[in-house]
Parts: C-alpha cells; sequence; structure tokens
C-alpha cells in the first residue's frame, strides 16, 4: 500500500489516468508531444546531473530517431499509386520536386519496420559511442565536450536544410500518414500512441532510478564529483562516460520516434542548437538531479512555450531567459529543489542575517512561495 | 592561358572575402578567448554583443545621415570606438549582475548567458524590429583597389583587416607584456592565490569580461561593412566562435589566429565550388575530426581538466 502514494507512482497515475480522463484529445496529444521531449531530459538528468557531461547536443539523436521513423513512413506514404502525379512515383514527393528520379541508396532500407525500429536505436547509439569514445578516452570533459557537441548539433541541422533533396530540407519529412496500412492520424490511434509513450516514459524513468539505486549510478556520481580517484581506484572512467552518454543519446532518440509517430513529421528545427538547448533547460527547470524533475520540467517549459508563442509573442523569449537565468542564479536544483518547509528555514535565516546583498533573493524567492 | 589566371584571380579574390569574414572572427575569438580561454567563462551571450556593436554602428549611420552629414565620411572611425564602449558597459553590467557570481561554476554559466542571449535577442527586436538593417557605409569605403588585373580588392575588407591587425597587437602585448596581463594570467592560473599576492582579482575579472565584450563590439561594426543586421545575427557566429577558440587552444592567442584564419578561408575557398551549406558542414566536421585527434587544440597548453 505504501508504495502506491511515492512520486513515482502518483506521476504514472497523473499520465495514465487523470491526463487522459480530463484532457480532450487535441490537449492530450499536446501533452504527448511535450512528454517526448521528457525522454532527452531524462537523459540529461543520467548524464549531466549524475555524470556530470553536459552534452548540448541531445537534438542530434533526437533527430535521428525521429527522423529513422519519419523515412519509414514517408515511404510507406508514397506509394506509386498515391504519387502517380509525380514525374518519378514511388519516391517522396520533396525528392520529387528536388528533380531526384530515383530513390537514395541510403533511404532503401527505411522500407523495413524491423530495420526502422533498430536504426532508431542504434544509429544514435553508434554515432554516440563513436563520440564518446573519441572524447571521453582522450578524457575531454567539461566545457569542451559540451562546445563540440553543440558543434555536431549545428552541423546535423545545416546538412539536413542543405541537403533538401535527401531529406525534405527546413521543411522536413511531411504528410505522414500511415504505420504499416494503421491510420496514425486519427484520433483513436493518437490516443493509443499516447499510452504507448507515456508506458516508454514511465519504464525510462524506473529504468533510470534503478540504475542510480545500482552500484553502477554511485561510480556516475563519483565520477562527477571526483573523476580521478574515481581512476585512481582502478575503474575505467571512459567507459563508464560513454556508457551513460550512449544511454541519453539513445532515450533521446526513442523520444524522437515517438515526436514522429504523434505529430507526424519530423523537421530540422527539432535538431539544431536551439532545441538541444531546450532540452538542457526542460532537465535544469526540472532539477538536473531529479528523474521525475525532468518529465514535470519538460511539461512546464513546453506548456509554456507553446501558451506563450501563441498568448504573448514577444514576452515567450524574455520569460524562458529569464526563468533560465533564475534557475541558474537562485534555483540550482530546478524545481525538485523546491521545498516550502526548507525554503522559509532559508529566509528566517537570511532576514536574520540581514546582509543587503542577498536581499533581492529573497523577495523573488517569497515570490515562488506565494 | 587566359582561364588560367582568371581562375587565379578568383581564387584570389575569394581569399580576400575569407579575409573579411576571418577578420569578424577572429576579433569574436579574441574577445571570447579573453572571456573563455583565459578566464572560463562560457559566454553564450558572445554574439549578442556582436549585435550590440552591428546596432550601434547603424544608429551611429543614421544620426550622422539625418543631423551631421560632414560626419558621415569619417563616422565608421566613431563607429567602432563607440561600439567597443556601448559593448564594453553592457559587458560590465553583465559580470556585475551575473558573472561574477558563477566562476566557479562554468558549465552554469553556459546556461545562465544563454538565457540572456535570448532576452537581449528579444530587447533588439523590440527595440530595432525582426527585419535586417544595415548601416550606410561612407563612400570613400565602398570602392576597391586593382592590385592586378581582374582582381578587386575592397577597401572596406583592407580597413578591417588593418583594425584587426592593430587589436590583435594590443591584445598580445597586454597579455604577455604588460602589469595588467600578468594579473589576469595570474587571477585565470589560480585566484586564491592571486588575491593573496594582493591582486585584486575581482577588478581584474570585471575588467576582462568588459574588455572581452568590447572586442565583440567592434566585431560587429566590422560585421557591418560585409552583412546587414538583424536580432539574431550574433547567433550565426557563436558556434564558429566557440570553435575557433578552442580549436586554436582555449589559451594560446596564435592559435586563435591561426584557427580563425584556417576556418574563414577554408570555408571561403569551398564556398565558391559547392554550396554555402556544404562548405560549411565540411569545414566544421574537419575542425571536429582534428578535434578528436587532436583534443588539445592546434597550440595548447593544457586541454584536460
Amino acid at each position: 500500500m505504501k508504495k502506491l502514494y511515492s512520486p513515482t507512482a502518483l506521476t504514472a497515475l497523473l499520465l495514465l489516468v487523470v491526463f487522459p480522463l480530463s484532457l480532450s484529445p487535441f490537449r492530450l496529444g499536446l501533452v504527448g508531444k511535450y512528454l517526448t521531449y521528457a525522454f532527452p531530459a531524462l537523459g540529461l538528468v543520467l548524464c549531466w546531473g549524475f555524470g556530470g557531461i553536459l552534452s548540448l547536443g541531445q537534438g542530434v539523436f533526437f533527430g535521428l530517431g525521429g527522423y529513422c521513423m519519419a523515412m519509414f513512413l514517408k515511404l510507406e506514404a508514397s506509394d506509386p499509386v498515391s504519387t502517380a502525379i509525380q514525374s518519378t512515383p514511388g519516391i517522396p514527393d520533396f525528392m520529387d520536386w528536388n528533380q531526384l528520379t530515383a530513390l537514395p541508396w541510403f533511404w532503401a532500407p527505411f522500407k523495413n519496420l524491423g530495420f526502422s525500429l533498430a536504426a532508431v536505436v542504434l544509429l544514435p547509439g553508434l554515432l554516440a559511442l563513436l563520440v564518446g569514445l573519441a572524447m571521453f578516452k582522450r578524457r575531454v570533459t567539461g566545457v569542451y565536450f559540451a562546445i563540440i557537441t553543440q558543434s555536431i548539433a549545428a552541423i546535423l541541422s545545416i546538412l539536413i536544410i542543405g541537403q533538401q533533396g535527401y531529406t525534405g530540407g527546413v521543411n522536413g519529412i511531411t504528410d505522414l500518414k500511415t504505420l504499416l496500412g494503421w491510420d496514425i492520424r486519427s484520433d483513436s490511434a493518437k490516443q493509443i500512441l499516447y499510452f504507448v509513450n507515456a508506458a516508454l516514459l514511465l519504464g525510462a524513468l524506473v529504468l533510470g532510478q534503478h540504475l542510480l539505486r545500482s552500484k553502477l549510478g554511485r561510480l556516475l556520481l563519483a565520477v562527477r564529483d571526483r573523476e580521478d580517484r574515481v581512476r585512481f581506484t582502478g575503474y575505467d572512467v571512459a567507459q563508464l562516460k560513454t556508457f551513460v552518454f550512449v544511454g541519453a543519446a539513445v532515450l533521446s532518440a526513442v523520444g524522437g520516434a515517438m515526436f514522429t509517430l504523434q505529430v507526424g513529421f519530423m523537421s530540422p528545427s527539432f535538431v539544431g542548437v536551439e532545441p538541444s538547448i531546450s532540452m538542457v533547460v526542460a532537465a535544469a527547470v526540472g532539477g538536473r538531479t531529479s528523474l521525475l524533475g525532468a518529465i514535470y520540467g519538460s511539461l512546464l517549459v513546453n506548456f509554456g512555450k507553446t501558451y506563450f508563442s501563441e498568448s504573448f509573442p514577444e514576452l515567450w523569449l524574455l520569460l524562458i531567459g529569464s526563468l533560465f537565468i533564475g534557475v541558474v542564479m537562485v534555483f540550482p536544483d530546478g524545481l525538485a529543489g523546491i521545498d516550502g518547509a526548507g525554503l522559509l528555514r532559508r529566509l528566517r535565516k537570511r532576514a536574520a542575517a540581514a546582509a543587503p546583498e542577498v536581499a533581492p533573493h529573497t523577495d523573488l524567492e517569497e515570490g515562488t512561495v506565494s | 592561358m587566359d582561364s588560367i589566371s582568371d581562375f587565379g584571380a578568383i581564387l584570389l579574390m575569394q581569399g580576400f572575402n575569407g579575409l573579411s569574414n576571418f577578420c569578424v572572427l577572429l576579433l569574436m575569438a579574441l574577445g571570447l578567448a579573453i572571456i573563455f580561454g583565459q578566464m572560463g567563462v562560457i559566454n553564450m551571450a558572445h554574439g549578442e554583443f556582436l549585435t550590440i556593436g552591428a546596432y550601434t554602428t547603424y544608429v551611429l549611420s543614421e544620426i550622422c545621415q539625418r543631423y551631421a552629414p560632414w560626419l558621415s565620411d569619417s563616422y565608421f572611425v566613431l563607429a567602432v570606438v563607440v561600439s567597443f564602449f556601448i559593448a564594453g558597459a553592457v559587458g560590465l553590467v553583465v559580470e556585475h549582475l551575473m558573472i561574477r557570481k558563477l566562476y566557479t561554476r562554468p558549465l552554469d554559466t553556459l546556461l545562465a548567458t544563454w538565457g540572456l542571449s535570448l532576452i537581449m535577442q528579444q530587447v533588439f527586436r523590440s527595440i530595432f524590429g525582426a527585419r535586417e538593417v544595415s548601416a550606410v557605409l561612407p563612400a570613400w569605403l565602398m570602392g576597391s583597389v586593382q592590385p592586378l588585373p581582374g582582381v578587386d580588392i575592397p577597401i572596406n575588407g583592407l580597413l578591417v583587416m588593418g583594425l584587426c591587425l592593430v587589436l590583435t597587437s594590443v591584445i598580445f602585448f597586454g597579455l604577455y607584456r604588460s602589469r595588467w596581463g600578468v594579473r589576469v594570467r595570474a587571477t585565470t592560473q589560480n585566484r586564491v592565490m592571486s588575491r593573496a599576492t594582493g591582486i585584486d582579482t575581482a577588478h581584474v575579472d570585471r575588467l576582462s569580461f568588459a574588455l572581452g565584450c568590447g572586442l565583440a563590439g567592434i566585431a560587429g561594426a566590422a560585421f557591418t561593412t560585409i552583412g546587414s543586421t538583424g536580432p539574431t545575427s550574433g547567433t550565426l557566429y557563436i558556434v564558429d566562435t566557440f570553435l575557433v577558440v578552442v580549436f586554436g587552444g582555449a589559451q594560446s592567442l596564435l592559435g586563435g589566429i591561426a584557427s580563425s584564419f584556417s576556418i574563414a578561408q577554408a570555408q571561403a575557398t569551398m564556398e565558391f565550388f559547392l554550396s554555402g551549406s556544404t562548405a560549411k558542414v565540411l569545414t566544421l566536421s574537419a575542425v571536429i575530426l582534428i578535434l578528436m585527434l587532436r583534443p588539445q587544440g592546434l597550440f595548447s597548453i593544457r586541454a584536460r581538466s
């Protein structure tokens, strides 16, 4: 009985029962979309919050996963019958617009669902493995790793936008219709996909929690705090870091694939520097050392993004910018770090100390409590 | 025979186009080499300081056209100075409000300055609108010289290059041959020890950060000669600039010069044969590959942290 009240169980209840019952299909679809961003955020909690590796390239893996899925769906949508008006029937429409007359070789295997699903996981995993091994074996860490992963994100998005004929360019891969004949655009399909997504996310959450409780999790924490000591004790730090980086990449890719399935398209705007950093924002807002926080952070940040960019577009950037500065300067532990009682205690302590320098901070914190 | 000399002329001119870009990149990288290489602050808003410089130049050009036409020939020189001071002043404020509290958490400076860059972009958009604007360049800057038949070298490129040379030597001598440079290098190597020897590290940090931002402001003034300015102009440079600094070896000025030169030139030369995006992808990928083989950068002092 006691277990029912654990925060994880409550989250499961919220995702699997409360949201589907209380939200309209449209809103539920939106929540489903936000939840796909929680996958990269979960990965970032593991590799940044616990492993100390800040990757600014999670969008690369999100995008690769999403594109692998989208390529399969696009090929299914471009059968010779429905593309009969094209000058070359049977290839995706954007290829036809770009005067391609045959399917490029690297598209061909994506006609197979099994291959595509494997590629969703393996391709990003392999890339992460290569990057991880190359960097961590040479003990490149911290800032350098962040900048290199960021550049990879920039490269991939420029490449996708530039190679219009092969990738759909800046519009991405759109008009995805069916998965093995099953219409993914219908309300019922969207509902089923929502549950699949939520279940996968909860699975990832439990897996992550399990990992952190294990010896591996403790080692990871040790690597973050005193890398040298772990190395001197005889552990292969590079291997550990590569492992968690690949794990985070795979999580991110699963999120990307689920995004494609639920939203029905994939574009370079989910690959580049900016989306990658928004994933870090979500993880930081939720609390970089809290797996649950990653889920709530993604929900909150992306809900805020939709709400503000619809209602007050000019305020959105200001708001997310200040939110980010605020999280870093005032709440380094994000949502998960806010506990009412502790905050009150701290406030009282600060008031007692009456240091004029910290006065503005106390004001800010009071605002969030009330 | 004729086509070969044509080809040579094109290559030379393309190389010169690369040089203008190289100068902007180098000025940005010089600023970032101080802020990131020396101080360890990952300033993701560095591009926005370029935008400040570019908008400053634009505003000055408008003012000169409207109120002081007699200045419109020489305003650009003024703009370089004003850009430096405005960007530097904003840098001072940012350092005081934000950065100085984060010196011990380098990865967090990245997140906070990213937030700052979003805010600054929105502020630019609110003030100047989303449309790109261009400063009116003085007539004498628009011409070109012909050192060889068939080779046109734009004068504004020459000016930017001259500016770049002067500033690079000033920074070089400042960092390696002056008391200030000794203090900066001491502070970055060991902040506690420097304070113990009587260096006012807070003061050094403040000035260094402002100087780095001011250099980005000058880069912005130089940028107006090669492109038009929009609220997000700076973001175009941020990834490149960080790569330049890392590629050159974060603490080596010479490395910064060599790497910004090679990156800008590689891109300009390839751009002529391939599409712009392919050139960029190839350049950046090459840099990443080299960094994977040689993570300490071209001219490193230390990369392992």
